[in-house]
């Protein structure tokens, strides 16, 4: 089986955030970078699918600046096969449609069975990108699999719900499927897998332009929209004010 | 402006975020059609119609008696086909997510989703962990979009009458690639959060499985219902169907009072239309602080005990 794992680099939920001159994005110069946390339960669920089935190939797909290459490189060192770079100049914000298709040219010719994602980036939280390339791949699709059920015969995912809720879907293939967080226990790079992952393939594929639908116009700081009461003081004092509030402001009782 | 409302509920039963959605459709303003898939769909049609819309379209298909992701896309494209509508608006469920990006491809339009607010066509949205808002525009003469849960209230909505008619789709079962079995809990529902008017939630900041019980104690002396943020339900500590969040259920009860909740945007987006926010934390920099009325710095184990014995005395 052949699958695709889309992964993006984002900033770091430490990461210093200072908005940068043109108010369109921040400043990266400051910023720290990491593999978009979702993506890694993606990494792992191909990984396991690979091993299940005991044949077939992983390969992490990822867009952007030359940087993106160290999330590549950490995926390939827990064992993913070899890697696609679509490559951008700088870091510049592009829209999820563009992005989608961008992979769309990218994967032509390879024909994946499977293409896995993270549910959303931690960056800006589009959370569509997956299914916008199985759409446009004529796939099937499914979003936020909570558990997997995958060989050669057959696709079945769990999917989550809300409020407790779950429901099992079965897809025809090829699909591309969204997968929830906490879905496995990812793993960590091996010093074998470490040392390994410098031999493997990054193929790097120009950016290709489409037209671009959205756009950021300006970032800003969210204004807090109430007032807060600060209750920091001893416990007896911070326990009485508690009833008081309970009591006449929220009444309770 | 025209806008197209997609309508999610379960077996008849509207979704509150769809309500949402109708009254974020009422502030943008121009005409509104609400759109009911599957079965049941009449009962949700008759809850419709007494809102100030122009008209709801019930599809009834027996391809899609119940939601299908496929049969969501085929269909939306047809609507939208027939009406021509500016702006495709839904609340930012599980479900949203599944479709929307479906018909966005399909239709070649953006979709921008979890917006918390919209004003002269600027969308705006929270990015980086909800640290910073980015204020989106859109080039294209269509638009998809979804509401953030609470961004517009269900009590706002404005009353009217409308009516509902049937639209007809033209399906093939090729388009169907995917089969659904039906939904299922894990564990049966021990609560009914939503209808709860006080809520004590629990978070990861309780430290151990034993202390949930201060949370049930207090909850008890107030008479509310108990909460948990992902972290706690995910390390098993309390079921599922307790979960407040993205993933578990919305709710705007009178009170909401955490223990240890630290504030993921995931936890927020379930409780934050609550009317009164009381969080107790020992981090002064908690993200929930920055949403809640009453911020109580401390150490919940140490509180919470003293707090119990003064309300059972008072």
């Amino acid at each position: 089986m052949k699958i695709a794992v889309l992964v993006k680099q984002v900033v770091g939920s430490e990461s210093s955030l200072d908005i940068s001159p043109d108010n369109k994005w921040i400043d990266e110069s400051n910023a720290t970078f990491v593999m978009n946390p979702p993506d890694s339960y993606a990494i792992e669920e191909a990984m396991n699918i690979k091993e299940k089935i005991g044949e077939g190939e992983v390969v992490i797909v990822s867009m952007g600046a030359d940087s993106v290459q160290k999330v590549i490189r950490e995926a390939l060192s827990k064992g993913a096969d070899r890697g696609i770079h679509i490559q951008t100049e700088g870091a510049a914000y592009i829209d999820p449609l563009n992005t989608a298709k961008n992979i769309v040219s990218a994967l032509d010719e390879e024909n994946f069975d499977l293409i896995l994602s993270g549910l959303q980036s931690d960056d800006t939280g589009m959370g569509q990108t997956g299914v916008l390339v199985g759409e446009l791949l004529n796939m099937s699709t499914a979003t936020l699999a909570i558990e997997t059920d995958i060989d050669s015969e057959k696709i079945r995912v769990k999917r989550e719900l809300e409020s407790g809720w779950f429901q099992w879907v079965t897809l025809e293939s090829p699909a591309s499927i969204s997968i929830q967080s906490g879905i496995n226990q990812p793993r960590y790079p091996s010093l074998k897998g470490i040392m390994g992952a410098k031999k493997k393939e990054i193929k790097v594929v120009p950016l290709s332009l489409h037209e671009t639908k959205q756009q950021v116009e300006k970032i800003s700081i969210p204004q807090k929209s109430k007032e807060t009461e600060i209750i920091n003081t001893d416990i007896d004092s911070s326990v009485k004010r508690i009833v008081e509030i309970l009591k006449s402001e929220v009444k309770v009782f | 402006m025209k806008s197209l409302v997609i309508i999610e509920h379960k077996n008849g039963v509207l979704h509150r975020m769809s309500r949402e959605a109708i009254s974020g459709a009422q502030k943008i303003g121009g005409d509104i059609t609400a759109l009911v898939i599957g079965e049941n769909a009449e009962s949700v049609s008759n809850e419709l119609s007494n809102f100030e819309i122009e008209k709801t379209f019930i599809v009834n298909h027996e391809l899609v008696p119940s939601y299908n992701v496929d049969g969501y896309k085929e269909i939306i494209e047809q609507v939208v086909d027939s009406i021509s509508p500016n702006i495709i608006i839904t609340g930012h469920t599980y479900q949203a997510r599944d479709f929307m990006p479906r018909v966005s491809a399909a239709l070649d339009i953006p979709f921008i989703p979890d917006i918390v607010e919209l004003e002269n066509s600027i969308y705006i949205k929270q990015v980086l962990n909800s640290k910073l808002n980015a204020s989106i525009s859109s080039s294209s003469d269509r638009v998809l979009i979804s509401f953030q849960s609470a961004s517009y209230s269900e009590e706002d909505i404005i009353k009217g009458s409308s009516r509902s008619e049937s639209f007809d789709v033209d399906l093939d079962s090729s388009s169907i690639k995917s089969k659904s079995d039906d939904p299922f809990q894990e564990s049966a529902s021990e609560v009914d959060l939503e209808s709860a008017e006080l809520i004590v939630s629990v978070g990861r900041g309780i430290e151990k499985e034993e202390n949930k019980s201060i949370a049930f104690d207090l909850a008890k002396v107030i008479g509310a219902e108990v909460s948990a943020s992902r972290p706690v339900v995910d390390a098993g500590w309390l079921p599922s169907s307790r979960q407040v969040g993205s993933s578990g259920s919305t709710i705007s009860p009178k009170l909401y009072l955490s223990l240890g909740v630290s504030g993921a945007i995931q936890h927020v987006v379930g409780m934050k239309g609550s009317k009164n926010i009381l969080a107790i934390n020992k981090d002064p920099d908690a993200p929930i602080f920055e949403i809640a009325d009453y911020a109580v710095v401390g150490d919940l184990l140490e509180i919470v005990p003293k707090l119990i014995t003064a309300l059972q005395d008072s």
